[in-house]
């Protein structure tokens, strides 16, 4: 199987889903003849034209909001944020109208849209450029929120997402764009609503999502040296939340530590670490444990900057906590 | 009549580097050479910035060369007690306010000698007893809060002004509109200095706007808008005191554009060849700020080669040696995250800094920054 980059994989699923729709457009800042900010969308200018893959001026409000009339219109647009920090300016175009049109309308209105970009801390950004900010999406009913972590999942993901007929938020990293891995040449999609085992175990669930796998994986293949097999859960879609697969996996290993890149308070992780405690209640050998984020802003320097983020040595320290080690 | 869609671009240096006496502002001879050697040194620290970018020895850095006169002469016109917004193009303008060398690179570096305490961007400099406000990243933000501190300082009676900083592409941005709107309303005594630097990453001005230019925009909010060429450190000067003595006065706002280019690329991750000839820019080099400044105060009588030649030795020297010194110093103890967040550490804050402290410092010394 080719192995490809989490951005080519990106790349492929909007590309194939261009080919196969005509209504399918791209737009953002630097979408097209830059190739992207961070060279997602390389190509697609030069095979779909300046009709279909769309540079637009700098206002997230004014780009979100044309694509939701567009979307209302018939088309089918995938809107790029250069990242999730500057969804902010737009939040309102989702929230107060995307996310609401088909129930305010009593069904009759439908915005088929994908809201793409980084979210999440990379490096060097500070805090206006660091945020994980998916809990202020998955808070609201109306949207489907994505969080793939490979470039199979992206891929899958992303293909699934473009056809869906909800608005759908997708959210990507910037350190995850490089990560590789083997995609298939064959179509394929990754249902939405479907976590994946990614590593199988019977000592501790790893319940987690984008970036902070990696971390996960590190402090797993850490455990397993010392003899504890851990479970990692990857969620990749955060609403609808795969509920099932999470107490399928804490039933079996009854231990639970969630990891979440984002500040603790009202977050996905949060919110899992809840469900899993009143689910799994009879199954618990201890109290579920919650890696987040600092409850700080992102700083700029490097080593501040990392001591804020979930890490392995956390998820190792916050696993001997759930396994009542030292 | 003029054009008032078009309105002319004003220069004060000729084409022959000489000002007609006419409409040459005042600027005291050691002011002009002051704000020479600022704005060279500028070039010559940012050339060396984007090297040690390359070098990994700072994260990133976005230069504005070419808009050295265009920013620097507009700090120079208004007064030290008047606010600065900035947009991030603009560290001479920090650095005529009084900031040392030092300070800059504690900044650029956020190390633990940075007033900031190493917690925003390189470029995104800012330091409130001086009156400038850090960058907002998202591009735009700055333009209403300008006008909100001009708001403030007309309703306490304060004479101060504010000057806000923004691009090309930043017209485009609702807090451009918000902005203006707000200060044509309340007559608000703010300078909106557009440094139109032709480019927003790769898009070029014509992509972001279908109107002729910028200054046109102010009049539909009712404020006069001033074209003034960017790369003219007088011309800037001028256009700006102008803008300040009439907000100063009760008269309200003024949309300035300053016509300039983006000779660097837009940041250190950044390749312009992507989008605009080597021709283009060659035509703009030509058009070099500091060279016409150069000229200007040749003509003078100010300034002479061999002189400009040590001068250039001596900030070369004075910036390595700053940065190397800069580079020694300690980055922020993990300690000081927790600051700042409120205004005082709350329990569950100082919860968490235990337990940072823990991992790092407890048994093993275990650092998980290091991981
Ligand atoms: C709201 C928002 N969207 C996008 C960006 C990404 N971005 C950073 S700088 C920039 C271009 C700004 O162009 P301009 O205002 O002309 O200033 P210049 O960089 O040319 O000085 C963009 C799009 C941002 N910082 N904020």
């Amino acid at each position: 199987m080719p192995i490809i980059t989490y951005r080519e994989a990106l790349r492929h699923a909007m590309d194939e889903e261009m080919a196969r729709d005509g209504k399918v457009i791209l737009l953002g800042e630097e979408v097209a003849q830059y190739q992207g900010a961070y060279k997602v969308s390389q190509g697609l200018w030069e095979k779909y034209g300046s009709k279909r893959v769309i540079d637009t001026p700098i206002t997230e409000e004014g780009f979100t909001g044309a694509a939701i009339g567009a979307a209302m219109a018939g088309l089918r647009p995938i809107v790029e944020w250069m990242t999730f920090n500057f969804s902010l300016q737009a939040i309102d175009q989702v929230i107060n109208n995307a996310a609401k049109y088909r129930y305010m309308s009593g069904g009759q209105i439908k915005t088929p849209i994908v809201f793409r970009g980084p979210n999440g801390p990379a490096e060097y950004l500070a805090s206006q450029h660091s945020q994980a900010l998916q809990s202020f999406y998955a808070h609201c009913p109306g949207l489907v929120v994505l969080a793939p972590a490979t470039p199979y999942d992206a891929k899958g993901l992303l293909k699934s997402a473009i056809r869906d007929d909800n608005p759908v938020v997708f959210l990507e990293g910037e350190m995850m764009y490089a990560w590789k891995g083997e995609v298939p040449e064959e179509e394929y999609l990754v249902p939405i609503g479907k976590a994946d085992i990614k590593r199988p175990g019977k000592d501790v669930s790893l319940i987690v999502h984008s970036k902070p796998l990696k971390a996960a994986q590190d402090a797993a293949a850490e455990l397993a040296k010392a003899g504890i097999d851990a479970e990692i859960v990857d969620l990749r879609s955060l609403r609808p939340l795969d509920e099932k697969a999470i107490y399928d996996s804490v039933k079996k290993t009854g231990r639970c530590v969630v990891i979440d890149e984002s500040w603790p308070v009202a977050s996905i992780g949060s919110w899992v670490a809840w469900l899993v405690s009143k689910n799994c209640f009879d199954y618990l050998d201890a109290p579920v444990e919650l890696v987040s984020s600092e409850d700080v802003p992102m700083p700029y320097n490097h080593r501040l900057e990392l001591a804020v983020q979930p890490s392995a040595p956390k998820i190792i320290e916050a696993v001997k906590k759930v396994m009542y080690l030292g | 009549m003029p054009d008032l869609y078009k309105p002319e671009i004003i220069s004060v240096i000729n084409d022959d580097g000489y000002a007609d006496p006419a409409v040459d502002p005042e600027i005291s001879n050691d002011d002009l050479l002051k704000y020479y050697r600022l704005m060279l040194l500028v070039r010559i620290m940012e050339e060396n910035l984007l090297d040690w970018q390359r070098q990994g020895r700072i994260g990133f850095y976005a230069p504005c060369t070419g808009q050295e006169a265009c920013h620097i002469a507009a700090a120079a016109a208004i007064e030290d007690r008047d606010w600065i917004f900035a947009q991030y193009r603009e560290p001479g303008a920090i650095l005529l306010r009084g900031w040392p060398l030092r300070t800059f690179f504690a900044q650029t570096l956020g190390n633990s000698e940075d007033i900031m305490k190493g917690r925003q961007m390189p470029d995104h400099f800012g330091d409130p007893e001086m009156r400038f406000v850090t960058p907002s990243s998202p591009i735009g933000t700055q333009i209403s809060q300008a006008v909100g501190a001009a708001m403030a300082a007309k309703l306490k009676g304060d004479d101060v002004i504010s000057l806000v900083y923004f691009g090309d592409g930043a017209t485009s941005s609702s807090g451009f509109h918000d902005g203006l709107n707000f200060a044509g309303v309340f007559k608000a005594p703010v300078i909106f200095f557009c440094q139109n630097n032709q480019y927003a990453i790769s898009l070029p001005l014509e992509k972001q706007t279908a109107s002729e230019n910028i200054a046109i925009k102010g009049q539909a909010y009712g404020m006069e808008g001033i074209r003034v060429d960017g790369n003219d450190f007088p011309a800037v000067y001028k256009a700006v005191k102008y803008a300040a003595d009439k907000a100063r006065n009760g008269g309200g706002p003024t949309l300035i554009e300053a016509v300039t280019y983006r000779l660097g690329p837009h940041s250190s991750s950044d390749d312009p060849s992507r989008y605009r000839t080597r021709d283009e820019e060659k035509q703009w080099w030509q058009k070099d700020p500091i060279v016409r400044f150069e000229n200007y105060l040749r003509n003078k009588g100010l300034l002479q080669d061999d002189y400009i030649e040590s001068l250039r030795a001596s900030l070369q020297t004075t910036i390595s040696e700053t940065f190397r010194e800069a580079e020694m110093v300690e980055p922020p103890h993990p300690e000081t995250l927790f600051d700042d967040v409120y205004d005082h550490l709350t329990w569950n804050l100082e919860e968490q800094k235990q337990e940072l402290i823990h991992y790092a410092l407890g048994e093993g010394g275990r650092c998980p920054w290091q991981i």
